[in-house]
């Protein structure tokens, strides 16, 4: 089987996945907001009275029945409802309006993809640069006091909480050394002054629990048979590590790096909103916490489709890395 | 609406105190139970004495000991009866036992010294002033601004927070806390994990194929909307948390683990054995878990510390373990505001910080340790 | 080229081209919901619409207390009243004959609109919108005289039902036949609806249609009595009616003039559909128009070319002029020639950017009383010695909100109107020690309330008189109210039947609170209030829900007490009285009454008072009112917040004025001398990197040293 029929039969299977997603989402978040808050809370505090809401549900075609309408005739039983009105049309990739402040969300989300970018394809890029070689070190000291000591400072740093990491770094490099703007962002070229410190933060953030895993992965290859055999065949150490182990290892690493790829689009939320980037991390978040179903939705179409060629990717690369898993 | 009058199951064992300690006290014999049947036979004592020989497991391993002790003394609780003026136990009309509302665990009544010495408000570690300043008039009538005495001077080791608690109580209750979110999370999702993993990765077809379909549903809905979800309908509590993050957190791992299956299988060793018959289950238990279990062991160590932190950035998302709970997280977002003041509050995060380090530091030690002795190829080398 | 503009302050978080301008730039947490100003309702959006729409009225820039000016009008106008006849009455007939109330408003003549596209032309072709992506993007602008048909055009929109418009409920109260014509409007608009629907069928996407294809509501098809358009200067608005308070509505957004070029020119369906809208770009009169919209990053405000003459007040508050507010008194507004709003939604970065100059001032108003301290300076009212070094200057100003802890009074517990009822709430109104509560949790940042009257109130007293006798006794040595002894709350609670806070049989006495305070910042309240109850041996139990059921909560009845805020709309009694008014009861009638209090004689006196002049007699009628509330005690405590505002020495003009967000056009800044600051504050050391650098660079020297000399041996 090559590999486009693969990823065609792999596409087919998961698209019962993305309706499931697109229903379990409506559903979820009708348990979560009923109609009648979400128009008591977009209405606000003051002067709501019962005809507002009725008319505010009107006007978003909230007052329909969620999945079945009985009142309409044929077909229109099941378009003149909530969950075709809003949510079947994703399929189209057609996202509407906000119903906050009606913004449009395709647009918002192409938009605001970008600055999320500039900062988490540098960040993955540099901590798996950084984490990899720090985990390859460690692990060439294995059993060491090397080794321990980067146990312990691994977990110390992991034991920080991210918004510690944000707030401690635009003390030192913004207050103190006045390197970098606190926070904001300017798009275009000017833009890597913002990114930098982000950028920076996250990898150091991520330093800890990454080093503790890409460690093990290595320690786990470096006992194996055929290293051994290697070892004892006098291949040096070196070559051992970076060549053997490294490549072996690549199956865990590939799985982990293709997995982070929704989150390269979805963004870092803390990141974004301490720094001020205009960016997708805190799209989902804000419209949940302002209970704006249609950026949900949209939000959480988008993620199943990502996640989805995620999963799809790493399949496709654990057969290029190891030809004998085949293609079923 | 029916959900907010329904008492919850969850919420029915907050106020069920025979419960709590009848589970609490099945844990610790559970605890109990395993160390002794891993001391046992001859390879578990093997496997303790590799440990021990090493000086820093060991030690992880005691603080570990003391930490669950400490939960596990937090966890049997029971009421106190009311007391009237006179200091007599107070009835009720039908001559029946009037309870305090509060329930006191082992821990509270050991440590009533710090646990009822609060001040008004916030006081740095061994002061004996207020740290902040009131308006007080003094004798003339005028109106100062004065840091005033504290009731207990020098006594909060590690200061107190906004209300005048004391904060090495609030650490020491965030133990138990920590300890349930970490642990009974990883309980839950690990097994789900290794066995909807292990079923995919070595199967294939069809039943890789709903694995998949399962994992891929569950990890695109973001974490936050089902846990907001859950938490709504089920109300804000530790188990609850729990719960939801065990069932959405085995998919990251099953992934992980569907691959190395895939990949552990192709090896020649597995392939022969097949080949020349064996059993499938024989096979699964023989070669293909011995070879990812380093993965599902690193992976609840990291899980565990993982979890112990990330509640922390939940209660900042309004999912946590709710106000009412002692929590390590709980204190770390509200230093989040101390660090904007001016002179800064910092005793409140540095508690945190130490009893955090405290615990996810000596799992991961002894976790090492652990994966070494476990794992026979790794002894010969050392 | 990069380094280029970072050359000496590379911390400076603006482009070099903005660094040389009198910019002012000022921050939002959340983005406005709606720049529509028949829609908006939010202090926060106020700050961006009232640079753009002007109101015939506006509140004067240094005057305290607050006092309406005209602003458009030639002159505040004087209410007419007639009776049922049509008889014209005189002002100080008994208000209960009067039928029908005039205000007849003439507009100053000569005033233009900012420059825009929809004064060219309201239906532009096709190929041109379809290259537009903002307002800006259109090359052909031109501009009108104001005229009294806007004002006009801008109340028939309130009652536009796709808008919705908050205040609709409460003006259809008083402006004659605007309900009827809002139920007009709604049949019009469900009739084309319908019409639609059926023209399309099944396939019908009501939202994804009038996207593209807004509907067109002829707002002069029906008739509406409650104005009427005199000549092009001149309009009047009819009340049902008397209702002096309408004034001050009419210095809102809700009555800025909307020229019906604008309305038609954004129903084209593909700037609709382009999400070009009046919500999003407002146009009008005022001191500044909209350059850029950008809610996830900025808002942008520019200079209007057209702004009418206005001059700096010469007249203030006393003491004004020793604080050089009066230094440009008579020149010519606005002085700044842009406003950027920059989102920044943690409190720490915003501080530390302020503090090295980046922003003006720092002290952001919230509509949302939860987080009352965003930054806390010294916990003392004055500016810490760091501060002052800097010459940062502190202002504090009374907000006209206030936030108090409600309890309910139809719960049969803690609400009801018999004596033990009362003594029971007036025990917890001693207990809840407020002035502990400002300390802790507001760094002292507010008044405990002595009355739902915040200072600056007409009705609000000083001293002795102004008093709640019932929690607090005059302490004369001090001069000052003090807050009555625990004992005789505990006296008060025996009376009330729980003696020690227990029940007759021994049971403690339960009190639930509910609240959607999640957030742990906001835990330790909790906390806090429980000890307070704990005082007297009552248990306090603690709901917290998120804020939908929390809401549902209260809007059904269904709890013992909470904590809830109001911040006013005008500075009138009425406008704080009525929260306890009977007929606004939450429970019953969705009003804005929490605490469902319902007295008959409070109500009748506050009848009487609502249309009262303010005066001596309205005050003793207050004063009656009050002491009906003391003594029933449904609020038994409360806060009137007082914001902190920090500036930079280089800002000037700076008085708060809490009813008019806007007024940024009476504001300057000196950018020459803040350029210069921030230069010198923000002076950058290379030195440590650098230093890190070198260290990493030497740490890796051994390891690959033994990395080599371990190849070598094995090989």
């Amino acid at each position: 089987m090559n590999i486009f029929s693969f990823t065609f039969r792999r596409v087919l299977y998961f698209l019962p996945v993305i309706l499931l997603v697109n229903l379990l989402t409506f559903f979820l978040f009708f348990v979560l907001n009923p109609p009648d808050m979400m128009a008591k809370k977009i209405l606000g505090d003051k002067n709501v009275t019962p005809e507002a809401i009725e008319k505010w549900k009107r006007d978003h075609s909230y007052h329909l029945p969620r999945v079945f309408n009985s009142e309409e005739q044929g077909f229109s039983k099941i378009t003149q409802t909530i969950f075709v009105q809003k949510s079947a049309r994703l399929l189209k990739f057609d996202f509407g309006k906000s119903d906050r402040n009606n913004l449009d969300i395709g647009k918002e989300i192409r938009h605001r993809m970008v600055p999320s970018l500039t900062i988490t394809v540098p960040m993955l890029f540099l901590s798996l640069i950084v984490c990899i070689s720090t985990a390859l070190i460690v692990a060439f000291y294995r059993a060491t006091y090397v080794d321990l000591w980067a146990l312990v400072l691994c977990v110390f740093m992991m034991s920080i909480s991210m918004l510690f990491y944000i707030i401690g770094g635009q003390f030192i490099f913004g207050k103190l050394l006045k390197l970098f703007p606190i926070s904001g962002y300017e798009s275009g070229i000017y833009s890597w002054k913002f990114v930098f410190l982000p950028v920076v933060v996250g990898v150091i953030s991520g330093i800890g629990a990454s080093v503790r895993f890409y460690r093990t992965i290595f320690l786990e290859e470096i006992n194996k048979d055929y290293i051994r055999t290697a070892r004892s065949k006098g291949v040096s150490e070196r070559v051992i590590l970076f060549k053997h182990c490294l490549k072996n290892a690549m199956i865990p690493l590939l799985t982990n790096i293709v997995m982070s790829i929704p989150f390269l689009f979805m963004g870092s939320f803390l990141l974004e909103i301490f720094f001020g980037i205009p960016g997708l991390g805190n799209f989902t978040i804000e419209a949940i916490d302002s209970q704006d179903f249609a950026i949900v939705r949209s939000m959480v179409f988008l993620g199943s489709l990502l996640y989805i060629v995620g999963l799809i990717l790493t399949d496709i690369s654990y057969t290029l890395v190891d030809p004998r898993i085949r293609f079923k | 609406m029916f959900l907010l009058t329904a008492k919850t199951w969850p919420e029915s064992i907050q106020y069920n105190y025979p419960l709590q300690n009848t589970i609490a006290a099945v844990v610790f014999l559970a605890i109990v139970y395993f160390v002794y049947n891993s001391v046992k036979n001859e390879r578990g004592r093997d496997i303790w004495r590799y440990i021990f020989r090493r000086k820093l497991a060991a030690i992880s391993f005691f603080i570990l000991c003391f930490f669950v002790m400490v939960g596990i003394a937090d966890s049997f609780k029971w009421r106190d009866p009311l007391l009237d003026e006179t200091g007599n136990i107070s009835k009720d009309l039908r001559g029946e036992i009037i309870y305090q509302n509060d329930a006191l665990s082992i821990l509270d009544r050991v440590c009533t010294g710090i646990r009822t010495n609060n001040e008004k408000t916030y006081s740095a570690p061994v002061s004996d002033h207020q740290f902040t300043k009131d308006l007080i008039q003094n004798e003339k009538g005028e109106s100062v601004w004065r840091q005033e005495k504290l009731n207990y001077p020098g006594r909060h080791v590690l200061g107190t927070d906004v209300v005048g608690r004391d904060v090495l109580y609030i650490c020491l209750k965030g133990i138990r806390t920590a300890l349930i979110i970490g642990g009974f999370t990883t309980m839950i999702s690990i097994p789900i994990a290794l066995v909807l993993g292990i079923i995919a990765g070595y199967f294939g077809r069809w039943p890789d194929v709903s694995v998949q379909f399962v994992y891929s549903t569950i990890g695109s809905i973001p974490f936050v909307l089902i846990a907001a979800a859950y938490i709504l309908i089920q109300g804000a509590s530790i188990f609850n948390l729990c719960l939801i993050m065990g069932i959405t957190g085995w998919t990251s791992l099953c992934r992980l683990l569907r691959g190395e299956t895939l990949k552990t299988r192709e090896l020649d060793y597995v392939q022969g054995a097949i080949a020349l018959g064996s059993g499938r289950i024989r096979i699964l238990f023989r070669h293909i878990v011995p070879n990812i279990f380093h993965l599902v062991l690193i992976t609840s160590v990291l899980g565990f510390s993982h979890l112990v932190l990330a509640e922390a950035v939940l209660s900042y998302l309004k999912i946590g373990v709710g106000q009412s709970t002692y929590s390590w997280g709980n204190m770390i977002n509200q230093a989040n505001l101390e660090l904007a003041r001016e002179p800064i509050v910092w005793w409140n995060l540095l508690g945190a910080f130490i009893f955090m380090m405290a615990l996810v530091l000596p799992v991961n030690l002894f976790g090492d340790t652990l994966r070494d002795a476990l794992d026979p190829k790794m002894r010969g080398q050392k | 080229m990069l380094f280029g503009q970072t050359s000496c302050t590379p911390n400076h978080p603006y482009p070099k081209s903005e660094r040389a301008q009198p910019i002012f730039y000022s921050v939002y947490t959340e983005p406005p919901k709606h720049l529509d100003p028949a829609i908006s309702y939010s202090s926060d959006e106020y700050a961006f619409l009232e640079l753009v729409y002007e109101p015939p009225f506006q509140y004067h820039f240094l005057k305290r207390p607050y006092e309406l000016e005209p602003l458009t009008a030639t002159n505040i106008p004087v209410a007419e009243y007639y009776d049922d006849e049509g008889r014209l009455l005189s002002a100080d007939v008994d208000m209960e004959q009067v039928e029908k109330v005039v205000y007849t408003i003439k507009i100053k003549e000569g005033i233009k609109y900012q420059n825009h596209p929809c004064f060219v032309k309201t239906e532009w072709p096709d190929e041109i919108l379809n290259g537009v992506d903002r307002i800006t993007d259109f090359h052909e602008v031109a501009t009108r005289e104001l005229k009294a048909i806007d004002y006009v055009n801008q109340i028939k929109r309130l009652a536009d039902s796709r808008l919705p418009c908050p205040i609709l409920p409460i003006m259809a109260k008083y402006i004659d036949g605007l309900d009827t014509f809002a139920g007009a409007l709604v049949k019009d608009l469900e009739a084309e609806r319908r019409r639609r629907s059926e023209e399309q069928g099944a396939a019908y996407n009501r939202e994804q249609d009038e996207r593209v294809n807004p509907i067109h509501l002829d707002l002069n098809a029906q008739p509406f009595p409650g104005v009427k358009l005199i000549d092009d200067y001149t309009y009047q608005i009819i009340l049902k009616r008397p209702y002096p308070q309408i004034l001050y509505w009419l210095a809102m957004p809700f009555f800025a003039p909307m020229p019906q070029e604008a309305i038609d020119f954004f129903e084209q369906g593909i700037l609709r559909d382009k999400g070009i809208t009046i919500d999003r770009y407002p146009l009008g009169t005022g001191p500044y128009r909209i350059e850029k919209y950008d809610p996830n990053l900025e808002y942008v405000f520019v200079a209007n070319e057209n702004f009418h003459d206005e001059y700096y007040p010469s007249t203030g508050e006393e003491g004004d002029r020793e604080k050089g507010l009066l230094v440009d008194a008579g020149k010519k507004l606005p002085f700044l020639d842009k406003i950027i709003f920059k989102k920044e939604k943690e409190s720490i970065p915003l501080w530390n950017k302020f503090l090295q100059g980046y922003y003006d001032t720092s002290g952001i108003s919230k509509d949302s009383f939860g987080q009352a301290i965003q930054i806390s300076t010294h916990g003392n009212v004055e500016a810490s010695e760091f501060l002052k070094d800097r010459n940062i200057s502190l202002l504090t100003s009374v907000s006209p909100s206030t936030m108090y802890v409600a309890f309910n009074m139809s719960d049969p517990v803690v609400g009801g109107y018999t004596e033990e009822q009362r003594n029971l709430r007036q025990a917890f109104s001693i207990a809840i020690d407020m002035e502990e509560y400002i300390q802790i949790f507001a760094n002292g940042r507010g008044t405990s309330s002595q009355s739902p009257l915040p200072p600056g109130i007409f009705g609000y007293e000083k001293g002795k008189a102004g008093m709640n006798p019932v929690a607090y006794y005059w302490d004369e040595k001090s001069q000052n109210a003090k807050r009555r002894e625990i004992d005789e709350a505990r006296k008060l609670l025996a009376e009330a039947g729980y003696p020690n806070g227990k029940y007759k049989d021994g049971r403690p006495l339960e009190i639930t609170f509910v609240n959607s305070w999640y957030s742990p910042a906001l835990g330790p309240r909790i906390i806090w209030f429980e000890k307070q109850f704990k005082k007297l041996g009552v248990v306090m139990k603690n709901e917290t829900s998120d804020y939908n059921r929390f809401r549902e909560k209260i809007d059904q009845g269904s709890y013992q007490f909470t904590m809830w805020g109001w911040n006013a709309d005008y500075p009138d009694p009425e406008n704080f009285l009525f929260l306890l008014y009977g007929p606004n009861s939450r429970e019953k009638y969705k009003g804005e009454n929490t605490s469902n209090y319902d007295n008959p004689e409070f109500n009748r006196l506050f009848k009487k008072m609502e249309t009262m002049p303010s005066g001596p007699e309205r005050l003793e009628i207050i004063r009656k009112m009050k002491n009906i509330l003391h003594k029933d005690s449904p609020w038994v405590g409360g806060l009137n917040p007082v914001a902190y505002g920090l500036f930079h020495e280089w800002y000037s003009n700076a008085k708060p004025n809490a009813m008019y967000r806007g007024a940024l056009k009476f504001k300057r800044v000196d950018h020459v001398l803040r350029e210069k600051k921030r230069k010198e504050w923000n002076q950058p050391r290379f030195w440590p990197v650098v230093l890190v650098v070198i260290l990493l660079g030497l740490g890796t020297v051994p390891a690959i040293i033994t990395i080599r000399r371990r190849g070598k041996a094995t090989a």
